[in-house]
């Protein structure tokens, strides 16, 4: 199948869904127009809106505050699951009496804690990149503590009878191994931070995208509430862009399979 | 030359390597008595199971012998064989590094400043015929290229001893004849004491000073120590169509076929 087939073809899918929403909710097929509409909005509406958020401005302060949100939950909650993904995997004792609370804590769903944050941190953006940061931790701690264990103990022979000391070793084998790992759950722990992102934003917030989709849905503005998830769509697949030109930057050295079989 | 043949590189006295719980444990080798001199090149030989590689490993320091003393150039061996160079029989190259780097960071541990490194890695990467391929992953090297790699990085750190645990085990005969030429091309340049494991009997003759011989395990032994004076230089293809090399193939055969016999009858047993 050629570049420009498939193209076509994913184009020509986005465009029939489009056609038969816009079919079943501007011709009467299951009844007044206006009561489906209601319920359904039509796909130019949602366009026109969008385009007019852009337009007059307003959602750029939304789109900054939900990718600043995503980003420090993503980089907090990476840096907090390197550390600590390291210092467990290196320290038996420590990984085996931890365990039962890692598993508890990882097993808690996080929309529970998304009133406490709100209650500790306001609701300032702080809570929901807390909210985040106990989405990405986790991801990122299993994947380092998961590449440090899972070094190849002939790779790790060969670089002790190279005469490395712990320090380098650190440095040369356990590293880099680990960040495979974390590059390889980059695409799942950026859109977890950009979901603990916007699920904070909706519960409440006063700025971001989850907080536009909530104010739209408090209204019954359905239209509202679709241009939102647009946007929010768009803004995630600009992300995944990202994030797979990183990985393919950090991840030269891999065999091709892992890095095309993702795009 | 005579003074440093009559040094004693490694050293195995009354070696046993026992795996899993004390007294009711495998043992894998036992009563080990094995030197190998300065510059001197010693094939261990001996059917599947044999522990071959155990030895490699106590040599090598990866191992504690159970019992017995490893003394490396007379001193008793604590930890990390730091003298010793090990060539893996698996791929052990960092794969997050190019070939080049892979070869530098070998010398990482040595005080060498980074540029320096690098370009005596460049060095050993055009003498094992790695030129043009310094930039490469080791995901883009052949099995050959890769071994060539590892056996520069083995060699930058000029160790006094080389250990080899079959090292060219998994690559197929033309390349495995080349890589043969190539070691000892590079061994003849200052020659290092070599301990090489290998099952392959040809490649231990066509290679070696001397063939030591292993009886089939558990608590394998030593069952024979063979000279190979074959005259250096030596092509591996070519030394093997003489005549005094059949004469020693013969020799050493004759008894390594009742321990490869005794290995496979025990298999079939546990079957």
């Amino acid at each position: 199948m050629t570049r420009v087939k498939l193209l076509i073809l994913q184009v020509g899918v986005g465009l029939a869904l489009l056609l038969a929403w816009h079919v079943l909710t501007v011709y009467p097929v299951f009844g007044p127009t206006k009561q489906v509409q209601f319920f359904f909005a039509t796909p130019l509406a949602v366009l026109e809106r969008s385009w007019s958020l852009f337009a007059s401005g307003e959602i750029w302060g939304h789109l900054w505050i939900t990718l600043l949100e995503t980003i420090l939950a993503f980089l907090i909650g990476s840096a907090g699951g390197i550390v600590f993904g390291f210092m467990f995997a290196r320290n038996d004792l420590l990984a085996a009496v931890f365990d039962p609370y890692i598993k508890a804590a990882n097993a808690l769903p996080r929309v529970v804690l998304a009133p406490i944050f709100a209650l500790w941190f306001g609701l300032g953006i702080w809570s929901k990149v807390a909210l985040g940061f106990t989405l990405v931790f986790f991801i990122v701690f299993f994947n380092v503590y998961q590449g440090v264990r899972e070094v190849s103990p002939v790779v790790l022979s060969n670089a002790r009878m190279l005469g490395m000391n712990e320090r380098q070793l650190l440095r040369h084998v356990y590293w880099p191994s680990a960040l495979t790992w974390v590059f390889s759950s980059l695409h799942t722990s950026v859109g977890f931070a950009l979901v603990g992102a916007v699920v904070g934003e909706y519960l409440g917030s006063s700025a971001g995208l989850g907080y536009k989709i909530h104010e739209a849905e408090s209204v019954f503005d359905v239209t509202g509430v679709f241009a939102g998830m647009l946007i929010l769509s768009i803004f995630v697949i600009l992300i995944d862009v990202l994030v797979t030109m990183i990985e393919n930057r950090f991840l030269v050295w891999r065999p091709q399979s892992s890095a095309t079989a993702r795009t | 030359m005579d003074q440093s043949t009559s040094l004693t590189a490694v050293a195995l006295s009354d070696v046993a390597i026992t795996f899993g719980p004390k007294g009711n444990g495998y043992t894998a080798v036992s009563n080990i008595d094995l030197t190998v001199r300065a510059g001197e090149f010693v094939a261990i030989v001996g059917p599947t199971g044999s522990g071959k590689s155990t030895i490699l490993n106590a040599a090598a320091g990866l191992l504690r012998p159970s019992a017995g003393q490893v003394s490396i150039f007379g001193a008793g061996l604590q930890g990390l064989n730091g003298r010793a160079g090990y060539l893996f029989q698996q791929d052990a190259l960092m794969p997050w590094k190019t070939a080049l780097d892979n070869v530098a960071v070998a010398l990482e541990s040595k005080n060498v400043s980074r540029r320096e490194a690098l370009s005596r890695a460049r060095e050993w990467l055009a003498r094992v015929g790695l030129a043009a391929f310094v930039d490469r992953y080791p995901h883009m090297l052949s099995g050959g290229q890769r071994k060539r790699v590892a056996l520069a990085q083995m060699l930058i750190r000029d160790p006094e001893i080389l250990l080899m645990d079959e090292p060219f085990g998994p690559l197929d005969a033309q390349t495995r004849q080349i890589m043969g030429n190539l070691l000892l091309s590079l061994w003849a340049a200052d020659r290092k004491a070599v301990l090489f494991v290998t099952h392959d009997l040809e490649e231990a003759i066509a290679l070696a000073d001397r063939v030591v011989l292993m009886s089939a395990g558990p608590a394998a032994r030593i069952i024979g120590d063979f000279p190979v004076l074959l005259p250096r230089p030596r092509d591996i293809a070519e030394v093997r169509l003489e005549p005094a090399f059949h004469h020693i193939h013969k020799e050493i055969w004759a008894s390594l076929r009742v321990e490869v016999q005794k290995a496979y009858g025990l298999g079939e047993m546990a079957q």
